[in-house]
C-alpha cells in the first residue's frame, strides 16, 4: 500500500490518502469531501457522491484511539448502503451547528458517547440520502419508487432487471431542498446490518504501523520556530521576578514573552527552545488558591469533611428518605475510602503548531483536541478577531482521556500566543515533566458511606457523602454554568442508582482547593465505584451473603444485568476457591452498558505487592457497532484501571506537583497486567459506551479479592505496596 | 562541529550542536516524524530507533554518537509496511491512539532480529520498556507471536 503525504496551504489543507480512504480536512464551510476522480453531487452535509461510485462520508468525532473515526460514518454507511470500499471518510470542519455531538450541543468528543449520541442521527441521515437515491433512479426510469431495492452502492429495479451505481445516479441526481423524512420502521432490522457488527479495519491504522499518521507534534511548516513554555507550578501564579540572562544566552534563542500564566521562549530548535526555558529563574506571585495546599493533609481533611454532617452539601440525588430509613434501620454500616490524584500520562505531550499572519488578523491551527470548535474559539479570542479567520487543521491525538477537552485548551492558546509575539509559523511543545507538573488530574476525593438493613436484612437506605473539588468549575465554566452548578465529572453515580435500594441520599461535600482538575478516564466512576463496590462487598461480607448474589439481588429487575452478572461467574469459575489467591466481584450500569468484572489477586505480604495473575469481564453495550473494538477499548480500560488501582499518585505540597516523569509516575508495562477474559454480550438494544466501561472496575475488583484473600480491608489508591504492607501488618 | 551518519540507508548529517538528542534531529532537522517523543529520559520507549541493527532510545543518544554510524527509523524499516512485524501489528489491530507503536515495532523488531522464535516469558520482558497508555499490550504480544511465526 503506497501512503502519501502533503501538507499544502490551500484550502483543503493537511491531507493524507491511503489506498481510498482519506484523511482530509475539508476547509471550512466546505461540505463536499471527495477527492474523487469524477464530478461530486453534494447530497448531504454529511454524504457527497462521485460520479465515480465514491462515497464520502463526514467522521464528527475526534479520534484518539477510541476508533470512532471510522465507526460513525459507519453507521451511516449502514441505512445508506454504501459498499464500504467505496467510502470515504471525511472528517467533519469545525461546525457546531452542522457536526455538534447531540448529547453535548457542541463538537467534543468525550464521556464515551460518540457512537451512543450520534448513532440514531447516523442512521437517519443515511437514509435520506438513500431515500433521495432512490427517488432519483425511480424518476429516472420512470417507475414506481415501492419497487426499488438497493444493495451496496446500487440501486436495483428487480422487475425490470436495470441497476445503477450510486456514482451513476449522483451524476444526474436532483437533490431536495428539505431531506426526505424517515420514520423509525423504515431503518434496517438488526439482521439485515451488513457493516455494523462486522469489523473493518480503522481507517487510519495502517498509517500507525509506518510513521505517517499525522500528530500534531509531528506537522511541519516552512519558517517554524519551536516554542516551549514555564508555567507557574501552582494554578494562579503569575510571572513577579523573571531573569532570564541565561536564558537568553542560550543559542538560537529567538524571543522570550512574559505571559499572565508563565514565560514563554521561542527559538529555532527545540532543544534550544527546552534549554532555555530551563535556564529561566522565575519568582511567581502567590495568587490563586491552590498555594499551601498538601495532598495528603487535603485528604484527611476531606475524609473529615465527608464524615462531617455539619458541613455544607449539595444535594446529588435523593430517592425515599434515607437519613430517616438509617435512623430507624436494625443495622448499619459505615465505611471510607480514599483517592490520590491521578495523572492523564497521554503518550504525546501536550503540543499545538500556529501561524498567525503578518497582520495578526488570521491564523492557522494544528491541534490534537477533543473538542475542534473549541480550539477554533480559543484561537479566535486570543488574537481577538472572528472564528472564520482561523483556518484549522484537524490532527490525531496521541491519546486523550479527558485531558484535552478543557474549554481553554490552555496548550492550543500557547501555541497561538508565541505565534502572534513574531508572526511566524510555531510549534510549542511541551516536556513530559511540563505535563505532569502542568498537569490537571483526577482530583482528590474522600467518600464516606452508610447503609442500613432492616430487622429482616434487608438493604433499605444508602447513604454516600464525596468530598471533592468540582472539576467542571475548572475545567470547563461554560458548561458548569449550563449545569446550574451540577458537576457530573466529580459526581455523577454517587447514589448507585441501578441498584434497587428504596432510600438513598448522594450528597457531594464540594471542596475549593483551587488545584488543576480535569476529566479523566471512568470520571467520577472512577473514585465513585471504588468506593461503592468495595462497600458492598463489606456489605456482603458482613451479611454473610456471596458478593455476587448480594449486587444480584439489587439489579433482579434488569434482566440485561443479570445476564452479565451470572456470564462472569461463569467465566472467572467464581465458587471455586483457589490456593494463594482469591477473587473480587464488581458491578455497574456505567451509561446503559451493563458490566461486570472479576480479578484474581496475589499478594506478597513482605512487599505489600499486589498481583493480578487473571481479570475477566462481561460487557453488554447493546449494539456493537465494531464488536472487535469493543474488546480492544475494553483491553485497554482494564489496563488503565489497574494503574488507578495499584500504581499512580499524584503528589502536592505547596500547591505544586512533586512528580515530573514516567520514573516517579508509574504507569503499568505489559510485565504488570493481567490475562484478560472480555465477553462481549451484544443486544439489539439501543448501543452505549465502550471507551472506559471497565476502569472503574478494577481497583475495587483488586481491593474485593485482597479482602477475600487476607481478610484486610484496602481503603485507599493506589493500592500501593507501602499501604498494603500498612495495612496487612 | 557537523556529524554524518546514514539514516535508513541514505546519507544524513547534521550542524546541530553534538549534545543534541539524535530524536529531535531525526525529527525536526530530517523531519521523519514517526519516531516520537514521549519523556525524553529513555523510560517509555516513543523514541526507539535501531543504531547499528540494536534497538536504542533515541532521545538518550546524542547526535554525536552516530557521527559515522547506521540509523533505521519506523520510515526505514520497510517501504511498504511489509516488515512481518508491521503485518502482524496490522492483523492483530493493536494501535489504538497509535502513538507509542513506531517505538514498540522498532522494539519488537528487534527482538525478532536477534531472537526469531522468543518464548511469551521473552516476548514480555523485551516488549515492557516500551509503555503504552492505550494498553495495546495483550496485543502487542499476539502481533510478535504472530510476526516470529509468518517470518
Amino acid at each position: 500500500m503506497t501512503i502519501h503525504i502533503h501538507a499544502d496551504m490551500s484550502r483543503r489543507g493537511f491531507m493524507i490518502g491511503a489506498a481510498g480512504f482519506t484523511f482530509a480536512v475539508a476547509s471550512r464551510l466546505s461540505v463536499g469531501a471527495a477527492e474523487a476522480a469524477g464530478k461530486d453531487t453534494v447530497l448531504s452535509p454529511w454524504v457527497t457522491i462521485s460520479s465515480d461510485d465514491t462515497v464520502a462520508i463526514m467522521s464528527p468525532a475526534a479520534e484518539m484511539g477510541q476508533g470512532s473515526l471510522t465507526s460513525l460514518p459507519l453507521i451511516l454507511a449502514e441505512e445508506l448502503d454504501a459498499d464500504w470500499s467505496k467510502v470515504r471518510i471525511v472528517v467533519a470542519p469545525p461546525n457546531d451547528e452542522l457536526y455538534k455531538n447531540p448529547a453535548f450541543g457542541y463538537m467534543y468528543t468525550a464521556g464515551s458517547n460518540a457512537v451512543t449520541a450520534y448513532f440514531k442521527d447516523l442512521r437517519r441521515f443515511g437514509a435520506q440520502v438513500r431515500k433521495v437515491l432512490l427517488a432519483n433512479a425511480a424518476k429516472h426510469w420512470s417507475v414506481p419508487v415501492e419497487e426499488l431495492t438497493t444493495e451496496p452502492n446500487v440501486v436495483a429495479h428487480a422487475r425490470s432487471g436495470r441497476r445503477l451505481t450510486y456514482g451513476e445516479i449522483a451524476a444526474f441526481a436532483e437533490v431536495p431542498a428539505k431531506a426526505p423524512e424517515v420514520a423509525e420502521s423504515e431503518l434496517k432490522k438488526t439482521d439485515q446490518f451488513r457493516l455494523i457488527g462486522k469489523d473493518v479495519m480503522r481507517i487510519e491504522l495502517p498509517q500507525k504501523v509506518n510513521g505517517t499518521a499525522p500528530y500534531s507534534i509531528d506537522v511541519q511548516v516552512p519558517g517554524m520556530l519551536y516554542g516551549a513554555i514555564l508555567r507557574s507550578p501552582v494554578e494562579g501564579g503569575a510571572p513577579d521576578k523573571i531573569d532570564d540572562a541565561k536564558a537568553k544566552a542560550v543559542g538560537g534563542v529567538v524571543r522570550i514573552v512574559p505571559l499572565p500564566y508563565g514565560v514563554g521562549i521561542i527559538a529555532e530548535t527545540p532543544w534550544a527552545a527546552f534549554e532555555a526555558k530551563d535556564a529561566l529563574k522565575v519568582t511567581w506571585t502567590r495568587t490563586g488558591k491552590a498555594w499551601g495546599f498538601n495532598s495528603e493533609k487535603a485528604l484527611n481533611d476531606f475524609a473529615a469533611a465527608a464524615r462531617d454532617m455539619s458541613q455544607p452539601t449539595k444535594l446529588w440525588a435523593k430517592e425515599g428518605d434515607a437519613v430517616a430509613a438509617l435512623q430507624n434501620a436494625a443495622t448499619v454500616v459505615e465505611g471510607e475510602y480514599r483517592n490520590d490524584l491521578v495523572y492523564h500520562a497521554q503518550m504525546e505531550p501536550l503540543n499545538a503548531v500556529a501561524s498567525v499572519s503578518a497582520s495578526g488578523d488570521a491564523c492557522e491551527l494544528w491541534c490534537g483536541v477533543q473538542s475542534k470548535t473549541i480550539a477554533v474559539t480559543v484561537a479566535a479570542d486570543a488574537l481577538k478577531i472572528a472564528p472564520d479567520k482561523i483556518t484549522y487543521h484537524d490532527m490525531l491525538m496521541g491519546g486523550g482521556f479527558g485531558r484535552r477537552g478543557h474549554r481553554d485548551e490552555e496548550y492550543v492558546h500557547d501555541a497561538v500566543v508565541l505565534s502572534n509575539a513574531v508572526k511566524k509559523p510555531v510549534k510549542v511543545m511541551w516536556t513530559r515533566e511540563d505535563d505532569v507538573r502542568n498537569g490537571r488530574f483526577n482530583p482528590l476525593s474522600a467518600h464516606y458511606l452508610r447503609a442500613g438493613f432492616d430487622t429482616a436484612g434487608k438493604l433499605i437506605a444508602f447513604h454516600h457523602r464525596k468530598a471533592c473539588d468540582e472539576v467542571t468549575a475548572f475545567q470547563d465554566p461554560v458548561r458548569y454554568e449550563r449545569a446550574r452548578g451540577r458537576d457530573v465529572i466529580s459526581f455523577v453515580g454517587i447514589d448507585a442508582p441501578y441498584y434497587a435500594i428504596p432510600n438513598r441520599l448522594g450528597e457531594a461535600v464540594v471542596r475549593e482547593s483551587g488545584l488543576r482538575t480535569s476529566s479523566l478516564r471512568g470520571i467520577s466512576h472512577l473514585t465513585n465505584i471504588f468506593a461503592i463496590e468495595s462497600f458492598l462487598d463489606e456489605l456482603a461480607r458482613k451479611r454473610g451473603v456471596d458478593p455476587a448474589a448480594f449486587r444480584r439481588d439489587l439489579v433482579r429487575t434488569n434482566p440485561r444485568a443479570l445476564n452479565i452478572i451470572d456470564r462472569v461467574a461463569r467465566m472467572a469459575d467464581w465458587g471455586r476457591k483457589r490456593d494463594g489467591s482469591a477473587l473480587g466481584f464488581t458491578y455497574m450500569n456505567y451509561s446503559g452498558t451493563q458490566i461486570a468484572l472479576v480479578a484474581e489477586v496475589s499478594v506478597d505480604r513482605k512487599t505489600g505487592v499486589v498481583r493480578v495473575p487473571n481479570v475477566w469481564t462481561a460487557l453488554d453495550p447493546g449494539i456493537a457497532v465494531q464488536p472487535d473494538n469493543v474488546v480492544a477499548q475494553t483491553e485497554s480500560s482494564i489496563v488503565y484501571g489497574l494503574g488507578f488501582a495499584l500504581f499512580e499518585r499524584i503528589t502536592i505540597d505547596d500547591g505544586a506537583v512533586q512528580e515530573s516523569n514516567f520514573y516517579d509516575y508509574h504507569v503499568p508495562r505489559l510485565n504488570e497486567i493481567p490475562q484478560m477474559f472480555i465477553e462481549v454480550v451484544a443486544t439489539d438494544n439501543h448501543p452505549t459506551g465502550v471507551g472506559q466501561m471497565a476502569t472503574p472496575l478494577v481497583a475495587p475488583a483488586i481491593a474485593n479479592a485482597v479482602a477475600e484473600l487476607t481478610g484486610v480491608r484496602l481503603r485507599a489508591t493506589p493500592m500501593s505496596p507501602d499501604r498494603v504492607k500498612k495495612a496487612l501488618a | 562541529m557537523a556529524f554524518d551518519f546514514k539514516v535508513n540507508g541514505k546519507a544524513a548529517h547534521s550542524d546541530a550542536p553534538p549534545g543534541t538528542p539524535l530524536l529531535w534531529v531525526i525529527r525536526e532537522e530530517l523531519k521523519l516524524t514517526g519516531t516520537k517523543f514521549g519523556c525524553g529520559t529513555g523510560l517509555c520507549g516513543a523514541c526507539m530507533v535501531h543504531i547499528e541493527g540494536k534497538r536504542a532510545f533515541s532521545c538518550q543518544t546524542q547526535v554525536s554518537q552516530v557521527a559515522g554510524k547506521a540509523v533505521t527509523t519506523i520510515e526505514g524499516l520497510s517501504p511498504d509496511s511489509s516488515h512481518p512485524v508491521q503485518k502482524a501489528w496490522l492483523a492483530e489491530r493493536v494501535p489504538q491512539c497509535g502513538y507509542c507503536q513506531s517505538g514498540q515495532i522498532m522494539s519488537a523488531a528487534d527482538l525478532l532480529a536477534h531472537n526469531p522464535k522468543p518464548d511469551r516469558s521473552q516476548i514480555v520482558e523485551h516488549m515492557s520498556t516500551n509503555i503504552c497508555r492505550c494498553g495495546s499490550y495483550p496485543r502487542i504480544v499476539r502481533a510478535v507471536e504472530r510476526a516470529a511465526k509468518e517470518a
